[in-house]
């Protein structure tokens, strides 16, 4: 018992890590990227989210008539995106401006429907919380590798501290709105060449 | 009616929904292999964001504001996106088949579209009054079309270049987003 929830912990740390793996959620990765501090408050909102839907939907998995399941999902994630988006806004103000409509936006979110509808209506809920917080922190890291990229290159910082030296020359071009889709593709072209396994 | 025309042109080319604002990428990705699906997905999404838009900003402002319940907007929104995707896909089966043939497969799928929440998102974040928010929509949406045909256009192509195969598929997708990005950008200035 205990090895396998291990196991769908661990499947969303690489093997199946989004949006990597796991071609959901790039909305996201690409508009909230510009910095590493937006990526860490991204993908914990996601990690909370995704923990919580997927246990309630696990709870409630034999009583959803499964004609309205879907619809019955929706309602669930919309449920824990509205809690973060109010604890974010009382808490952690400057970070909910800056995330603006992504905060929302987590609600059609593919990888939390995905998971809901893939795994959770299916296993128990301790299985389900162990892939909720995989795919969860698995997102954050992608998240955080997309935004260490784009924010060191494009701003010559990382989380706000100089990295490379007084001399470097921001490429700006990576916080723009192209940079994010060809650093995105390359990375994803890394990920590729690492194999699938 | 300038005004509408600028509004027009910066939702559809300056802000364009996929390239410069990141909505609606997973359904850009996976239904832009052919030309087809992608006219198709294009003309559910126009026809579904302008309805939704509609419905979502009388919504805010004839029962979510009077009540003092702005909270739930999320919450609301998404039910009602779904519910009218429904609704418009029962419609059109039952009185015009020929546009359900058409539509049809792409319909369901727009639930999940990121673009649809976002406008109307959009559209109560900037305030806009009913007939900037029905032209917003409208231009959204034609720019989500435009960029998604575009870049179909283009895909066709790829299949028969060689691609290195690590960048196969969805990541030299993403670059070549990036390119037609890089040219959305350059009427960056115009408005």
């Amino acid at each position: 018992m205990s090895q396998s929830v291990v196991k769908e912990f661990t499947k969303g740390l690489w093997t199946e890590i989004p949006p990597f793996r796991l071609v959901l959620g790039l909305c996201p990765i690409l508009a909230v990227t510009k910095s590493v501090e937006n990526s860490i408050g991204m993908g914990l909102a996601c990690v909370f989210v995704f923990v919580f839907s997927n246990f309630l939907v696990s709870l409630l998995r034999n009583i959803i008539p499964s004609k309205v399941r879907i619809a019955g999902y929706i309602i669930i994630i919309a449920t824990f995106v509205t809690v973060v988006e109010l604890v974010m806004q009382a808490y952690t103000y400057p970070l909910f401006l800056k995330l603006g409509i992504f905060i929302p936006l987590i609600v059609v979110n593919c990888i939390a429907l995905g998971r809901a509808e893939a795994f959770a209506c299916k296993n128990p809920p301790l299985a389900s919380i162990a892939d909720g917080l995989g795919m969860g922190i698995g997102y954050t890291i992608s998240l955080c590798v997309v935004g260490a990229l784009r924010e060191s290159l494009g701003n010559g910082t990382l989380l706000g501290h100089q990295v490379f030296g007084p001399d470097f020359q921001p490429f700006r071009f990576m916080l723009e709105a192209p940079g994010a889709f060809i650093c995105l593709g390359l990375v994803l072209c890394i990920m590729n060449l690492f194999g699938k396994k | 009616m300038g005004d509408y025309i600028l509004l027009a042109i910066s939702c559809i080319l300056i802000n364009n929904i996929l390239l410069a604002q990141f909505l609606g990428n997973c359904p850009f990705l996976g239904t832009s292999k052919k030309m087809e699906t992608a006219v198709g997905m294009g003309m559910a999404v126009v026809f579904v964001i302008v309805l939704a838009g509609i419905i979502t900003w009388a919504t805010e402002l004839y029962l979510l504001k009077p009540l003092n319940i702005e909270f739930l907007r999320t919450l609301s929104f998404i039910l009602i996106v779904a519910s009218l995707v429904q609704f418009v896909e029962m419609f059109l089966k039952k009185s015009i088949p020929a546009l359900y043939t058409g539509l049809g497969i792409f319909l369901p799928l727009i639930t999940t579209n990121c673009a649809v929440l976002g406008v109307c998102l959009i559209n109560i974040k900037e305030e806009y009054t009913f007939l900037e928010m029905v032209v917003s929509s409208f231009s959204y949406s034609v720019g989500y079309g435009f960029a998604l045909i575009l870049f179909a256009g283009i895909r066709e192509r790829i299949i028969l270049a060689r691609v290195p195969k690590p960048l196969q598929d969805t990541s030299i997708g993403l670059v070549t987003a990036g390119m037609i990005a890089l040219c959305f950008f350059a009427f960056k200035g115009m408005v």
